[in-house]
């Protein structure tokens, strides 16, 4: 353990220093002429004993001091492995599937609140997915496919009166086409600039809900969005149909939830359709893929289409449960946190992804008073995770090395 | 016509900073091949330590006496601050990924870009930061074009430390260096380059490059705010692309004519779509030339 830490103590001390460096302008420096250290100092320490607590932990780690606490966790982690494997996988999906049913019985309105929420940005992380994690395409600009969906739900309801039903697919087509639009001049794109452009892409579609007056009604959004509205059966006098407004969360919750398990067992399907595995191959290695006989323009922009049809139809049902729709969803910071949370519970796997999302949406639910520093936390997540953990939470099975990567 | 010249000059003031931090961009993608998105928070740094030093100045009360030296020293404070948050970030969010897929690095550089804006605005406050208005108030009139000496200052400035990047790239050792790190990693290692150390240096050049434009920029529109380093940096960005990444020349020739793009844009077609028109050039860069109008990594011209 000694050995262990005075390998790292001399990076560990510069680090720090250097931190203190970086805050004390910032904190310390005041406009009325005066020079203080004590809030600089005050943060600094926190910081240094947070970060001394998990270079410990690190260290021990490395020098096998923590023996008496890992063997035990990972006795018991080998145990729950055993038993999780004892199962077949659709007992472990039945039970989630129970609790995700059961859930608003005992939630209350706050917690299916944040579950709608998980939801949601469970489908849009599904959507991303299939650009990201299966055809291996970084897309920066991903939530104007939302944003798109959302508007066209919003403005074709308010201006025209469509019912949501009728919207719900052309949500999903317009969002399709504006997939395609972006993707097409994209796709001779390398993986950096393909980032970028999407990014602007993005931007672009941002600006112009917030610029064009007659349709979007501007920054300002559009107010007023009825919610989904259902048929049901009456039986009293005979056999009627009455029209029914889904206004209630815990009736929206299982709108969500049917979402969620669709786009679920879709994504699953494409994964291990052919289209999945040209997707993989494409993500792999692009020139093989092409010599082996796959169209990759054609799949790279269904990739595209793909993802944004699942964006829109999330969109569609962020509209209606929201009742108002503005610019201001769907900036850059949404593509990232979206982004974030397929890194972070692992690209191209579906478990994973729910949990990230989960992480990343219901635990800063938890400790709201940290609500400032949320998304401070997200970055730092994502540069963590990338320097330790670069496969996420829960990796996908079908993952390879790009070849080109390999060589440099 | 008179609208046409004043454009034309309000597009260099411009263009000059976003040359200013299209160059870290493309020094930075000519060293280690990796889009540096937290180099758009470099430049929002700048600008907020620039604003602390200004205010601080001003309370100490030495700003009515001697603006000039305060200016200098401003400039000098955020560049130097910013360079050494700049090689912070490389040893911590970079160098660690230099071996893993290039997708990492960026996901990294993204993280690290979300992290450096929320943490100026859990230090600084999200509201604007008002830059000390009374300098360079004067203003030259030749009949309806009018040059203000902000302007002029800010076009110099931008000139000198262009020029001055240019001789440390192309006349000196280190500049030789860092030309032959950009080159070939490996090989310059054999001849005694330690190519870790050029690495940081082309980041803290890069990030104090952007700090400068950060000052100009607060100096220019009044203020500065935590999250005003994300657009801008996405311009410049633009104007490395079109330049032809990697191509120090062709950052500058970029740079500005994003700018003017944006201003003649702005003033000719439409405002609130100004915003747009680098985008649509960054695209169509992309789509039809992408090497740049300059070409990409071609000789040994690359940083």
């Amino acid at each position: 353990m000694i050995q262990e830490f005075k390998k790292v103590w001399k990076q560990y001390t510069i680090g720090m220093l250097w931190l203190l460096g970086l805050l004390w302008p910032l904190l310390g420096i005041h406009p009325d002429g005066t020079i203080t250290f004590q809030k600089t100092v005050t943060v600094w320490s926190y910081i240094l004993a947070g970060t001394f607590v998990c270079l410990m932990i690190y260290v021990m780690k490395a020098g096998d001091s923590l023996k008496f606490i890992s063997n035990p966790v990972s006795r018991v982690a080998g145990n729950i492995k055993k038993v999780s494997t004892a199962f077949p996988t659709w007992v472990w999906i039945s039970v989630t599937l129970v609790f995700a049913l059961i859930y608003p019985l005992f939630a209350g309105r706050y917690g299916t609140d944040v579950a709608i929420n998980v939801l949601l940005y469970i489908c849009l992380g599904l959507g991303l997915n299939v650009v990201v994690g299966l055809a291996g395409m970084l897309d920066l600009g991903y939530i104007a496919f939302y944003g798109v969906g959302a508007y066209t739900y919003a403005v074709l309801n308010v201006t025209y009166g469509l019912a949501f039903w009728v919207c719900l697919p052309l949500s999903a087509l317009t969002a399709c086409i504006a997939g395609c639009i972006v993707g097409y001049p994209t796709l001779r794109m390398r993986g950096d600039y393909l980032a970028i452009v999407t990014l602007g892409f993005g931007e672009i579609i941002r600006i112009i809900l917030n610029n064009w007056m007659t349709l979007t009604n501007g920054p300002n959004g559009i107010l007023g969005i009825k919610p989904i509205g259902i048929f049901l059966p009456i039986f009293e006098n005979g056999f009627t149909f009455e029209h029914f407004w889904v206004k209630k969360l815990q009736f929206f919750y299982y709108f969500a939830l049917a979402l969620v398990i669709v786009a679920v067992i879709a994504v699953q399907r494409l994964n291990f359709s052919r289209v999945g595995r040209a997707w993989e191959s494409i993500r792999e290695d692009e020139t093989a893929a092409e010599l082996m006989g796959v169209n990759t323009f054609i799949y790279k922009l269904l990739a595209y289409a793909m993802g944004a049809v699942f964006a829109g139809i999330a969109g569609a049902f962020f509209a209606a449960r929201m009742k108002f729709v503005s610019p201001e969803s769907f900036t850059f910071l949404e593509s990232a946190m979206v982004l974030c949370m397929v890194v972070l519970g692992g690209m191209g796997s579906i478990p994973g992804i729910i949990l990230g999302v989960i992480a990343l949406i219901a635990l800063p639910e938890i400790f709201r008073e940290f609500q400032s520093y949320r998304m401070l936390i997200f970055g730092a997540t994502m540069i963590i995770m990338m320097l330790f953990r670069p496969a996420g939470l829960i990796p996908a099975k079908r993952m390879g090395t790009r070849s080109e990567e390999k060589e440099g | 016509m008179e609208y046409f010249i004043q454009q034309l000059i309000n597009g260099i003031t411009l263009g000059g900073m976003y040359a200013l931090i299209a160059l870290g961009y493309t020094m930075v993608y000519g060293v280690i091949q990796l889009i540096n998105f937290a180099h758009g928070e470099f430049f929002a740094a700048g600008g907020y330590v620039g604003a602390i030093a200004l205010a601080y100045f001003a309370g100490l009360g030495y700003m009515g006496t001697h603006p000039v030296i305060c200016l200098t020293a401003s400039f000098m404070i955020a560049m130097a601050y910013c360079a050494y948050l700049a090689v912070g970030v490389e040893k911590i969010a970079y160098k660690p990924l230099r071996k893993q897929s290039r997708l990492a690095a960026l996901l990294s550089a993204l993280g690290m870009s979300i992290f450096l804006s929320n943490g100026m605005m859990l230090t600084q406050g999200v509201y604007d930061k008002v830059y000390p208005g009374e300098l360079f108030q004067g203003r030259f009139d030749f009949g309806m074009v009018t040059i203000s000496y902000l302007q002029i200052m800010i076009v110099s400035l931008t000139a000198c430390l262009l020029v001055g990047l240019n001789l440390l790239v192309f006349k000196t050792k280190i500049g030789m260096a860092m030309r032959a790190t950009a080159q070939d990693k490996t090989m310059s290692a054999l001849v005694a380059i330690g190519s870790n150390r050029i690495i940081s240096l082309t980041f803290a050049i890069g990030a104090g490059l952007a700090a400068a434009a950060g000052i100009m920029y607060g100096l220019y529109y009044g203020s500065v705010k935590y999250d005003m380093g994300f657009v801008p940096g996405i311009k410049a960005f633009a104007a490395a692309v079109l330049g032809g990444i990697g191509n120090i020349t062709g950052a500058m020739i970029g740079g500005l004519i994003i700018g003017m793009v944006e201003i003649f844009g702005a003033g000719y077609i439409s405002g609130e779509y100004k915003d747009v028109f680098a985008f649509i050039i960054l695209i169509a860069v992309l789509y039809f030339k992408p090497n740049g109008i300059m070409g990409e990594n071609i000789d040994d011209t690359r940083v």
